[in-house]
């Protein structure tokens, strides 16, 4: 893309700036300076808006604000704007703008975060309209041209016709003039049934790169003249670089420099990465470590423990009626204690970024799921001003949350900072990603249920004790000390709301934070939530003898779009028929992220700690499932990553450090231990839900309440792997 | 130095002999479709072949190499023509980060060489690449539309 004449802005006015955004702010529909001057792309093609560059070759380029990952969503973005924008599919390519270019732009591109399964709903409305904005200008243009009136063309595949004459012209031919309009104040949407290339399961536009070793991922970035750095962090987080002996490494092959890293890492720079790795790991090192150096994971299970007491103080997600009487004069009390563990999200390329400074500019290249975070953590480390930065995004191999997240671009930063001019590119070794990852927070969970006479569930108390990652990562949005999103799967309302009505029902959050830093890992809290309700109610039902399905359904009667997922799931596994010989089912359900999903799994289990997972059936209800294809891959990777960190995942903490080191001690699920997945989407329209996440959640629940139906034994401890259960 | 027969060149390399082959490929011959995911041959995604063996590439050294026929995923193409793998994994969608799949395609590459209809065992014991997007579901389906074709 061009370059652009910013405003002067300084840095504190673009952080707050960037932390003051709302999801729904309205943004990319006005040409950016106004009047007749046409905004270029890098070749000199004519930008008709923000979102829309036509190049005379009739190639559309589509811009994409959010970050690819994995996910597909650079693919569902493009299909959205092109469904609007009545272009020919086979001519779309897409280009990220960078950070920079949208804050010297105010913003033009909006919000570049790609986390909470938001890359498309959170941004489907706006990029829709960029899309329909641009088709009314490309079409006035021709108009304009013709002399005839602009209702009475038509635009088909890019091509524009005017019937009565008989004219016909492509995009490519029109864009120029068009791009010089003055974009229509307001465009009407297509009703999505009307939809022929949103909403169809398309190709991924970026597939070819993937095969054939040609996509650039942060690891793979190369420029002129370019070092490469190794880091290691106090392996205790908190703790601090005390000393190093340089001298015992300063002969060795390649190296050029070891550059202190803030008040907590050492790194070493040297020709190649392999050079500084080896220097490092030579490197005698002295920490200073700190208090945290006397946990473990038994002090803060200890810690968690005592926060599921009543007598702890806590605070309140959802409440209705009186919990406490009710259970107190209940026919029948049942009580379960579960926990969930720290998990690494062990992204397959390491945390790794290349910046390149000089006195005034600084640059950087790397993999984020929030380029404007990563631009505000360039500012910040550089200390120049925003028009003086920028971040280039490549591809992530992968994010899961991680690369939300910007140490690894502020090390970056620092270390190149050191060497004024030279490119250096800093990569994490896989040890120190394990040990310095933002974890999947750990919490522990009491569930007391309570019955009458008949068996009617009467009261449900729900104690959640543990740690808050808004409060480590995002304490301004903290509501007078509590973490809203702790409830995420059990809250009264909004996007990731309870799917059950019982008529006493307390949610509480005891938060105890301890110092291993917690961060959005894939899922987030529905995971560990989803795992606690959904087990417990399996536990519920089973307590007295009715069938968990029909437990459920009997709690759901207000809530018809969770029980709409769940019935579509059991009629698909067949849960009024027999499963095969050997063969157990267990079934959840729950709500994330705006979208409603259940699972059912089909296992078998031998000797009691070797389970096969034959079959899951997963069923989603987004409200409009833009490409159904990467939908469906969604839903199996999500799968994927439930079922490993069920069965290999958690971090465990001694001497305040992580234990796992590699994916030796923190494994990952292989194509043999796979179930088959099948898919079933029922959207519903009417409302806009992510996909990416909320599947992780019934993930392992499902799988736990097939074990309790196969062996009558009951699970409440992940991983599995530490109860010497594995996959068969 | 070292002399890499790497994608049917011979590369006088700058490198000693310790370096893990991984690190060679990827800094030295500046090949960098070949990926580091662990460095202790858990993970897969480093993984070329030798001799026509599906290898993983951290776990061996530039002085193992030598001498042998490496072949990464940028030479298993054959002049424009893509690799069966590359076409099925292409028409089949199966990358999601793409990450781990250049590993992924030479071990499946190294696999149908040997056995060109592999069953699900098979593949189960041959295919041990991790894959943290979960990739596995189109795996298996890319590698028995390669089988049926």
């Amino acid at each position: 893309m061009n370059k652009h004449v910013s405003p002067r802005m300084n840095r504190r006015a673009f952080v707050i700036g960037t932390a003051a955004v709302g999801a729904g702010l309205a943004i990319g529909l006005d040409l950016p300076f106004g009047g007749p001057a046409v905004v270029r792309a890098a070749d000199g093609s004519p930008e008709v808006n923000a979102w829309v560059v036509v190049r005379p070759d009739d190639t559309v380029v589509i811009r994409i604000a959010r970050s690819e990952m994995g996910q597909g969503s650079l693919t569902g973005l493009a299909q959205l704007v092109a469904e609007e924008l009545e272009c020919d599919w086979s001519k779309v390519t897409t280009e990220y703008p960078t950070p920079g270019q949208s804050v010297a732009r105010k913003r033009a591109w909006g919000d570049f975060s790609t986390g909470g399964s938001r890359g498309i709903r959170s941004s489907q409305d706006y990029v829709r309209k960029g899309g329909a904005t641009a088709r009314v200008m490309l079409i006035e243009a021709a108009a304009n041209e013709w002399k005839v009136p602009a209702s009475e063309c038509t635009v088909a595949k890019g091509v524009i016709t005017h019937k009565a004459s008989g004219k016909t012209t492509t995009y490519g031919k029109v864009a120029e003039a068009a791009a010089k309009l003055t974009p229509p104040a307001d465009v009407k949407l297509k009703d999505p049934k009307d939809w022929t290339i949103a909403g169809k399961g398309l190709l991924r536009l970026d597939t070819a790169e993937k095969t054939n070793g040609t996509m650039i991922y942060g690891i793979d970035v190369k420029l002129p003249g370019m070092l490469n750095a190794a880091i290691k962090d106090c392996p205790v987080f908190g703790g601090k670089l005390k000393s190093y002996d340089e001298a015992k490494i300063t002969g060795m092959k390649g190296v050029k420099k070891v550059v202190k890293v803030g008040d907590t890492a050492v790194a070493v720079v040297a020709d190649t990465w392999w050079h500084a790795k080896t220097a490092l790991d030579a490197l005698p090192i002295v920490w200073d470590e700190g208090e945290n150096a006397k946990v473990s994971s038994e002090s803060i299970a200890k810690w968690l423990a005592e926060g599921l007491d009543d007598s702890q103080p806590a605070y309140v997600g959802n409440k209705n009626g009186d919990v406490k009487a009710a259970i107190a004069g209940a026919a029948k009390k049942v009580e379960a204690v579960y926990n969930y563990p720290y998990q690494n999200h062990a992204t397959m390329e390491p945390m790794n970024a290349t910046a390149l400074y000089t006195a005034d500019k600084c640059e950087v290249w790397c993999g984020t799921q929030n380029g404007e975070a990563a631009f505000a953590a360039v500012l910040e480390a550089s200390g120049l001003p925003a028009e003086k930065c920028d971040v280039h995004k490549v591809m992530p191999g992968g994010g899961f949350g991680r690369r939300g997240q910007t140490d690894y671009v502020r090390q970056a930063v620092i270390i190149a900072k050191e060497m004024p001019g030279t490119p250096v590119k800093l990569l994490w070794s896989r040890e120190e990603d394990m040990a310095h990852g933002r974890y999947h927070p750990i919490t522990q969970c009491k569930m007391t249920g309570a019955f009458d006479a008949n068996n009617n569930l009467v009261a449900l108390h729900y104690r959640l004790s543990g740690q808050s990652i808004l409060f480590s990562l995002r304490p301004e949005a903290l509501q007078n000390g509590m973490d809203p999103a702790a409830f995420q799967g059990v809250a009264q309302s909004g996007e990731a709301a309870i799917g059950y009505s019982v008529p006493n029902l307390l949610v509480e959050h005891a938060m105890r934070n301890p110092h291993v830093p917690p961060g959005f890992w894939r899922g987030v809290n529905v995971n560990h939530n989803a795992i606690y309700m959904e087990c417990f109610m399996d536990e519920l039902a089973h307590s007295v003898g009715q069938d968990p399905l029909e437990f459920r359904r009997k709690l759901m009667g207000n809530h018809p779009k969770h029980l709409a997922v769940l019935n579509a799931v059991a009629e698909k596994i067949g849960w009024t028929t027999p499963a095969p010989k050997g063969v157990y089912r267990g079934i959840a359900q729950v709500m994330g992220y705006g979208s409603y999903v259940a699972g059912a799994a089909e296992i078998s289990v031998t000797d009691g700690s070797k389970i096969k997972v034959h079959r899951i059936v997963a069923s989603t209800d987004p409200g409009y499932v833009v490409n159904p294809a990467q939908v469906e891959r969604q839903i199996a990777g999500s799968f994927v990553y439930g079922l490993s960190a069920l069965f290999y995942g958690g971090c465990t903490v001694k001497d305040g450090k992580i234990e796992q080191t590699n994916f030796d001690t923190f494994n990952s699920m292989r194509i043999n231990e796979m179930p088959k997945v099948e898919s079933v989407m029922v959207p519903s329209g009417g409302f806009w839900g992510g996909v990416g996440e909320p599947t992780i959640g019934v993930a392992a629940p499902a799988v736990l309440n097939a074990y309790f139906a196969a062996t009558g034994k009951r699970i409440r401890s992940v991983p599995l792997r530490d109860q010497n259960i594995t996959f068969a | 130095m070292a002399n890499l027969i790497i994608n049917g060149k011979t590369l006088a390399l700058d490198v000693e002999p310790d370096t893990p082959l991984l690190w060679a490929i990827r800094e030295n011959a500046g090949l960098t479709g070949t990926k580091y995911g662990c460095g202790i041959a858990q993970c897969g995604a480093c993984t070329v072949h030798m001799d026509g063996v599906a290898t993983r590439s951290c776990g061996v050294s530039v002085a193992e190499a030598e001498g042998k026929k490496i072949t990464t995923i940028e030479g298993l193409a054959t002049g424009n023509t893509l690799h069966k793998v590359q076409q099925a994994w292409i028409a089949q969608d199966v990358p999601q980060c793409g990450y781990c799949q250049s590993g992924m395609i030479m071990a499946v590459a190294a696999l149908l060489a040997d056995k060109p209809k592999p069953t699900d065992a098979d593949i189960d014991e041959a295919i041990t690449n991790i894959c943290r997007c979960g990739t596995f579901q189109q795996v298996r389906e890319a590698i028995h539309t390669i089988a049926a074709a």
